[in-house]
């Protein structure tokens, strides 16, 4: 292919072009002609369709999005907010936090192993281009039924991948949720979070600013991995019999990861980048235009300096490949040497592809040939925006009007054949098959992991300063109710972090949804993450960042709306910490918060195929309530353990709090049916030494809390209005499901 | 181009445990041929030119000092055309 | 008393490994790969992570690492050398221990919590432990199943060199639920699981792991 320079299509205005195949419309193409004056160069073309694709552009999403600042509740812990490649929040003493989800869905459909380990890859490098050292991952993941074929042809690799990838950049996993639900089976949701802590001195931002400093290449080779990743994979929807779209899967390589963290940390320490960003979707057309757009404006890169791994690549497929483990950095002139230096002793690829120059553009070479010539803005920020029709779809009163029919159990035999049958259900059952495979150590930092509500990661030795992470999704409830499902899901996070004790700080999110040209499936994005603004303005925690991920469907059939809120807090003293359960018998077990019958949406109405009825509503003011009591019940030493309840309602929490350490508890319950199988939100389980009584009660009281005595710790048995549920036989059935499943 | 080829595999009476998965996945997709199936190594090494009989001698000791672990490993050197 | 640990590229636990040396009341020297530099140091600990990503096999390109020229002839010499899970692969790709570490049986990259018993009181890392001592320490790693032929088994059964074996479940495949050993020298320890994860109860599953660290510091002073 002869190479289509400036001036070649400048000369040329009337070649035709690829734009559809590259992903792009009719409407945008005749864009970029407006924007340059001209045909774009098949270069240009290229940049242009991956940086204005669904998931690098948002297209289809900015003009909602937009609520999460306009609604943005003001707070001085909010370092750096939505914009940069995460958002960072002041945790005290000196030390700031960044951390964000994002997802790989299609790829890891696609290639199970390589689309998570990539997933897991390109989060971290989110974090580490802040300026901070990553100190944990998550990963909530979500797949289709158990026992389909298809889920066990994805779910080992991606677990695999997950691990294989996050293990061996030394990154302990905290936390994550596996869940299962037919809507998942052609679209598993690959989603993971990344945390990274530094002392605020050391943040930074993606800008190229100063003319003259130098744009700098580091880490791996580039190839031809994911080229068209982004626009070919996450913004179309896979036909029902699709054919194999493998070539554009991203390899990753953990170990040159892991001495690129070292590296940049060296570099970082040093302070020898001006700005700095890493390359993920869209790769060098990202890193250059963000880059540039961030800074004064102009650019020149020399794309022949590119370090290669295969040399056989044309111009515009190095602007599209997505090879991993590459960082983009702004060195000035004077640090440079020392810069290359520090890449010498960790082994890495580096070379100057460029400089920043006081132009308003980003021109871009090919051995002397300017193939380039766009204003950044246009390519990074100012893509098309849509206003996409949105319309309630039908179903949504539909379900409305359906009657929950489940049975209830009320006999002992009936409770007991509940309680097992809850505890060895896929979405409830013990998940150590999948938990065993990350390393929860390494680091030495780690105070909280699964099952834990939260995770939570200590970040000073001495003064033992920590972080509290959570993520929370609730499919069922923003599938009858988008705008409730977005906001209980926020409440159930917040009050995941709250259970241990920590104060819920900051918000994250990951939006998954079905196709955006659905108006239908609009209107659930439009309601989310209204719900979710609305929400985050009312509790006070403001959103630092996230990712969308749309065309989550397979032909027509879109998931369910699947927001995935993470949050972040803060806790003074890690080892004043509340743990999930009780080690000991005699304690008191009392129930916080109000039970009412919220079947709707209930992991009970899932099992007896029940999808219909009216979600929750959800009171953030008592969450706060109830949050400012779970604090309370660490920092006044009242709470011996607290477990939040959530799907699976009491009757899961209780049986994860007697299988924990292996003590028992005798429960005594009023409507004991409604009472284990509802999922009312805003309600924790708390073991107290019988001395705290007072305390409590007078606790619960000044923040309005429902407290309910429900029973005792102790023995070898969890006995619920006399029905004798022994540890031996209830263990059997939380931990047996996993292995047999997956082997 | 001619290239050395170094074949790696784990000693006979060394578990493999990867082999055994490969060998108990080939019937569930309807391969019934396999009576047995080990997973091994294979380097291809480039040389300039036709790799000469000294040159075969160096790759030797180089499998026996890199490319294999002798106390669990054995492995073949050959040319391929 | 100075405990050297090494870095080597894609190294994890090395910062953890120093922490324990600090608990135990040690001072942890940081030794880089390319330097072939004890600086003096009077013990080394090679420690767990994934060097050189396992390419082509764990350990198999650390061993040759300038840093291990040194160390080979102080471990020679009667130095205490400590490899804990990747520096136990390289103990043994560089032949300071016999045998050879393969993938886990259940092919799983396993995280857990593993009951061993301390069947050997006389290496430097393990002199404070009581003989027949029960602990818990962390086990995690994909490639930590032990393997020798049996003339190397019986040798170390016979000898009494193997420092540490698996309670319970075989967790790996490891023969003889072989969790650690020495050479014959008794100097040179490799330690599948992780101790330096277990040297409090509120990151780890117990404190039981410092005692391979007190261990050497004791024996240093003498």
């Amino acid at each position: 292919m002869a190479l289509d320079t400036v001036a070649i299509a400048q000369a040329n205005p009337d070649t035709t072009q690829p734009f559809a195949e590259l992903g792009l419309k009719a409407d945008e193409y005749a864009s970029i002609k407006k924007i340059l004056g001209r045909r774009p160069t098949s270069s240009e073309l290229a940049m242009y369709s991956v940086m204005w694709s669904e998931h690098c552009s948002y297209k289809s999403s900015k003009v909602h999005l937009k609520q999460f600042g306009e609604k943005a509740v003001k707070s001085d812990a909010l370092l750096v907010g939505i914009g940069e490649n995460a958002g960072v929040v002041d945790v005290g003493q000196g030390y700031a936090v960044t951390f964000k989800i994002e997802s790989h869905n299609h790829p890891s459909f696609i290639e199970p192993y390589q689309g998570a380990a990539t997933g897991v890859g390109g989060i971290v490098r989110d974090i580490l281009t802040m300026g901070a050292r990553p100190i944990a991952i998550m990963d909530p993941l979500r797949f289709g039924p158990a026992d389909a074929p298809d889920t066990r042809r994805v779910l080992p690799g991606i677990i695999a991948g997950v691990g294989g990838y996050g293990n061996c950049l030394g990154l302990p996993n905290i936390g994550g949720e596996v869940v299962f639900d037919e809507t998942y089976i052609g679209n598993p949701l690959v989603n993971a979070l990344c945390v990274g802590v530094m002392k605020h001195s050391d943040i930074k931002l993606a800008k190229a600013a100063g003319a003259g400093n130098l744009v700098v290449l580091y880490g791996a080779k580039t190839g031809g991995d994911g080229i068209g990743g982004v626009s070919v994979l996450a913004s179309e929807t896979f036909e029902s019999k699709g054919p194999a779209k493998r070539p554009a899967v991203q390899v990753g390589d953990p170990f040159v990861e892991k001495v690129l963290i070292e590296c940049s940390l060296e570099i970082f320490a040093e302070d020898l980048v001006v700005g700095i960003q890493d390359l993920g979707g869209a790769g060098l057309s990202c890193a250059t235009s963000e880059l540039a757009s961030g800074g004064s404006g102009g650019m020149k890169v020399q794309l022949d300096k590119v370090p290669l791994r295969d040399p056989s690549l044309s111009p515009e497929e190095i602007l599209m490949s997505e090879s991993q483990e590459r960082m983009c950095a702004i060195v000035e002139p004077s640090k440079i040497a020392r810069f290359l230096e520090i890449c010498e002793k960790w082994d890495v690829t580096v070379n100057v592809i460029g400089e920043v120059t006081d132009g308003k553009h980003l021109e871009i070479t090919w051995n002397g040939e300017l193939i380039v010539d766009v204003p950044p803005r246009t390519v990074a920020h100012d893509g098309p925006v849509y206003n996409r029709p949105l319309a309630q779809p039908a179903y949504i009163d539909a379900v409305a009007k359906e009657v929950i029919k489940v049975p209830i159990p009320s006999t002992p035999d009936e409770i007991k054949a509940t309680i097992l049958k809850l505890a060895a259900t896929p979405n409830l059952a013990d998940k150590s098959w999948v938990t065993n495979q990350y390393d929860r150590y390494v680091q030495g930092n780690t105070i909280q992991s699964q099952p834990d509500d939260s995770g939570m990661v200590r970040i000073d030795e001495k003064t033992h300063l920590g972080v509290a992470v959570a993520t929370d999704a609730n499919a069922n409830w923003s599938y009858l109710n988008p705008y409730q499902g977005a906001k209980l899901a926020l409440a159930e996070a917040a009050r995941n972090i709250a259970t241990a004790g920590a104060k819920p700080l900051a918000v994250t999110n990951c939006l998954n949804f079905g196709s955006p040209e659905d108006p239908g499936v609009m209107w659930q994005f439009a309601e989310s993450v209204r719900g979710l603004a609305d929400g985050c303005l009312e509790m006070g925690l403001p959103i630092t960042g996230g990712n969308v991920s749309f065309y989550n469907q397979t032909g027509s059939v879109a998931i369910l709306p699947t927001p995935v809120i993470g949050v972040l807090g803060v806790i003074d003293d890690v080892r004043t910490r509340t743990p999930m359960s009780f080690d000991r018998a005699g304690l008191d077990l009392y129930l916080l918060g109000e039970t009412k019958e919220d079947l709707a949406g209930s992991e009970w109405a899932y099992l007896h195929n029940q999808r219909g009825g009216i979600a929750p509503v959800a009171d953030l003011q008592r969450e706060m309530h109830l949050i400012e009591l779970l604090v309370a019940g660490r920092t006044k030493k009242i709470f011996t353990a607290a477990h939040d309840l959530s799907q699976g309602g009491l009757a899961a929490t209780l049986t994860e709090m007697v299988l924990r350490h292996h003590i028992g508890a005798t429960i005594q319950l009023e409507n004991v049916g409604i009472s284990l199988l509802s999922e009312s939100p805003g309600r924790v389980v708390v073991a107290i030494d019988p001395a705290q009584t007072n305390a409590l009660t007078s606790e619960a009281a000044a923040q309005k809390i429902a407290l309910t005595k429900i029973g005792v710790t102790g023995g070898t048995a969890l006995v619920i209005n006399g029905a004798a549920i022994t540890l031996a036989e209830l263990h059997t059935a939380h931990t047996q499901t996993f292995p047999k499943l997956f082997g | 181009m001619a290239k050395i080829v170094v074949d790696v595999m784990l000693k006979p009476e060394i578990l493999d445990p990867q082999g055994k998965a490969v060998a108990a996945a080939l019937p569930r997709l309807g391969f019934s041929f396999a009576k047995d199936v080990r997973q091994g190594k294979r380097f291809e090494i480039e040389v300039d030119g036709d790799p000469t009989p000294a040159q075969l001698a160096e790759v030797e000791k180089a499998a026996e000092k890199l490319l294999s672990n002798p106390v669990i490993e054995n492995f073949t050197v050959r040319v391929e055309k | 008393m100075k405990i050297g640990v090494v870095t080597f590229p894609g190294t994890l636990d090395d910062r953890d490994a120093a922490r324990a040396v600090r608990h135990a009341g040690g001072e942890a020297i940081s030794l880089w790969h390319n330097d072939a530099d004890l600086k003096g140091v009077d013990a080394v600990i090679l420690p767990g992570g994934f060097s050189y990503g396992d390419y082509l096999r764990c350990g198999a390109i650390s061993r040759f690492s300038p840093v291990m020229e040194p160390i080979i002839d102080a471990a020679n010499g009667g130095m205490p050398l400590l490899g804990i899970c990747n520096g136990f692969q390289v103990l043994a790709e560089a032949h300071l221990i016999p045998g050879a570490l393969t993938r886990n049986h259940e092919l799983h990259f396993l995280c857990r919590d593993q009951k061993l018993t301390i069947e050997n009181i006389n290496t430097p890392w393990t002199s404070s432990f009581p003989q027949g001592q029960e602990i818990l320490i962390p086990l995690k790693n994909g490639e930590g199943a032990y393997m020798c032929d049996d003339k190397t088994l019986a040798e170390l059964e016979g000898e009494g060199r193997i420092i540490a074996r698996y309670v319970g479940e075989n967790p790996n495949g490891s023969r003889n639920l072989i969790a650690g050993i020495t050479n014959a020298r008794g100097n040179v320890v490799g330690l599948m699981p992780h101790p330096e994860h277990a040297i409090d109860s509120l990151t780890g599953p117990s404190a039981d792991g410092l005692g391979f660290f007190t261990s050497v510091l004791k024996t240093l002073v003498g």
